[in-house]
């Protein structure tokens, strides 16, 4: 006997979308590379550290989480050559990191701040890049973007800023620091960071 | 905002809760919040591409990383990468990890009383190729317990990750076996709430692809989503 038990039937799987599960406990030593959280290269004019903590319910930072980014370089322009795994030299730019949490639940990536990029329709929206954090725990990813506190006119006419209620909206900015920004991510609770639905799960 | 994703003859996963409470570690990393739908953007509808600089052709190849042969059941998992449209997803990275064939992670935060193999880490990679297809060589993992609940057990699973052509279509799953007897009590596995999308992760045994006197095989189609609304279709030439 077991404290959870589920009907197991000889239904056949119906076709469609494969459905996602949990990144599990385990995936350090098969996702995370010493090369992922360097989106630029160590000679990339204006490149920045961009750090935060992913954090639950509780308030504690999650040790376990998984952070990946993909974003245009300065001038909106997406990079169209192959390779994620190797490192980036001089002032190269990959476009895309990823960084396993800490055990306190920080990551941090070192990278450069988007150009804009339009929406299908040709809307102009605001400098941001596309993150998603998959952790233990979590069914699926998240998925959420980075703004910059530093861009308030463009912010205020992006299209999707505009669509979050304002008093949430706040979580989608990162905030300047010292050497680049800080952008944390709340799972859940009244600090709740924004996550997107972007189409697929 | 996203065009509404036409209807196909496949379906899309519906059950878009991150809270299960069953799997206990959901409660405090599920939010809570309606999500936003976003504007199809640019940065969303692209994604990193992947050459053949990324992987190296012993990648694919689990059982070949130590100085001997891992014990277990040697295996061969292959499959096709499609869209929800049914079209090949060319040249996506795969990436996958797994326990030994005793249940046993290489991690450190596994720590239950199985046997390592010195021969056996347990992580490959790949590229699909030209038509979606992919295929590894590796050995059958174990189960292994957890501390979810009293007495539970993981059936025997490997993980995938996928990125397909966009942002929008990562997908981070678990490939099962067929006939496993752990599925009735495993909170992971059916946190997929419906059975027909839940048998999708099961593998097909697939006697077409073994190897006489050397591995059984097992074939895992996986299909993406989120592509309907992407603009470079086969960008990735």
């Amino acid at each position: 006997m077991s404290e959870y038990t589920y009907e197991v039937t000889d239904v056949a799987a119906s076709p469609g979308q494969t459905p996602s599960q949990t990144v599990g406990p385990f995936f350090h030593y098969a996702l995370p590379y010493d090369a992922g959280p360097r989106v630029a290269g160590p000679d990339r004019p204006l490149a920045f550290r961009l750090s935060g903590r992913v954090v639950d319910g509780e308030g504690d930072g999650v040790p376990d989480a998984l952070v990946e980014i993909w974003q245009a370089d300065e001038q909106g322009r997406f990079v169209t050559e192959p390779g994620v795994y190797a490192e980036v030299a001089g002032a190269g730019f990959r476009g895309f990191g990823r960084c396993a949490t800490d055990p306190d639940g920080w990551f941090e990536l070192r990278t450069v701040k988007p150009g804009c990029v339009p929406t299908v329709e040709g809307r102009q929206q605001a400098p941001h890049i596309a993150m998603s954090v998959f952790a233990r725990g979590m069914l699926r990813r998240v998925v959420t973007r980075v703004y910059f506190d530093d861009e308030a006119d463009a912010n205020a006419a992006d299209p999707l800023l505009a669509s979050v209620d304002e008093e949430r909206r706040a979580t989608l900015v990162a905030t300047g620091t010292d050497d680049g920004y800080r952008f944390d991510v709340h799972l859940q609770g009244d600090d709740e960071t924004v996550f997107l639905d972007v189409g697929a799960r | 905002m996203f065009e509404p994703q036409p209807k196909g003859s496949l379906e899309t996963t519906s059950d878009n809760s991150y809270f299960f409470p069953d799997y206990r570690s959901t409660a405090f990393r599920s939010p809570g919040k309606a999500l936003v739908m976003a504007p199809a953007g640019l940065t969303e509808l692209t994604g990193p591409k992947f050459g053949h600089g990324d992987v190296r052709d012993s990648d694919a190849d689990l059982t070949a990383h130590g100085s001997g042969e891992p014990i277990g059941e040697r295996i061969i998992v292959h499959g096709r990468v499609t869209d929800s449209e049914g079209r090949p997803v060319r040249n996506t990275l795969l990436e996958v990890w797994q326990a030994n064939s005793a249940g046993r992670y290489i991690h450190q935060v596994d720590q239950h009383p199985a046997p390592l193999d010195p021969n056996f880490v347990g992580a490959g990679r790949c590229l699909s190729d030209d038509d979606g297809h992919y295929r590894f060589v590796s050995i059958k993992p174990g189960p292994y317990p957890w501390k979810n609940h009293t007495n539970a057990w993981r059936p025997a699973h490997i993980h995938f990750s996928l990125f397909g052509r966009a942002f929008t279509q990562r997908l981070v799953t678990q490939m099962y076996f067929p006939g496993d007897p752990l599925f009735f009590q495993d909170p992971i596995y059916n946190s997929v709430r419906d059975e027909r999308a839940r048998k999708r992760m099961i593998a097909v045994y697939d006697h077409a692809t073994t190897r006489p006197e050397w591995a059984t095989g097992y074939r895992f189609d996986i299909v993406l989503g989120g592509t309907q609304a992407t603009p470079f279709e086969d960008g990735d030439a």
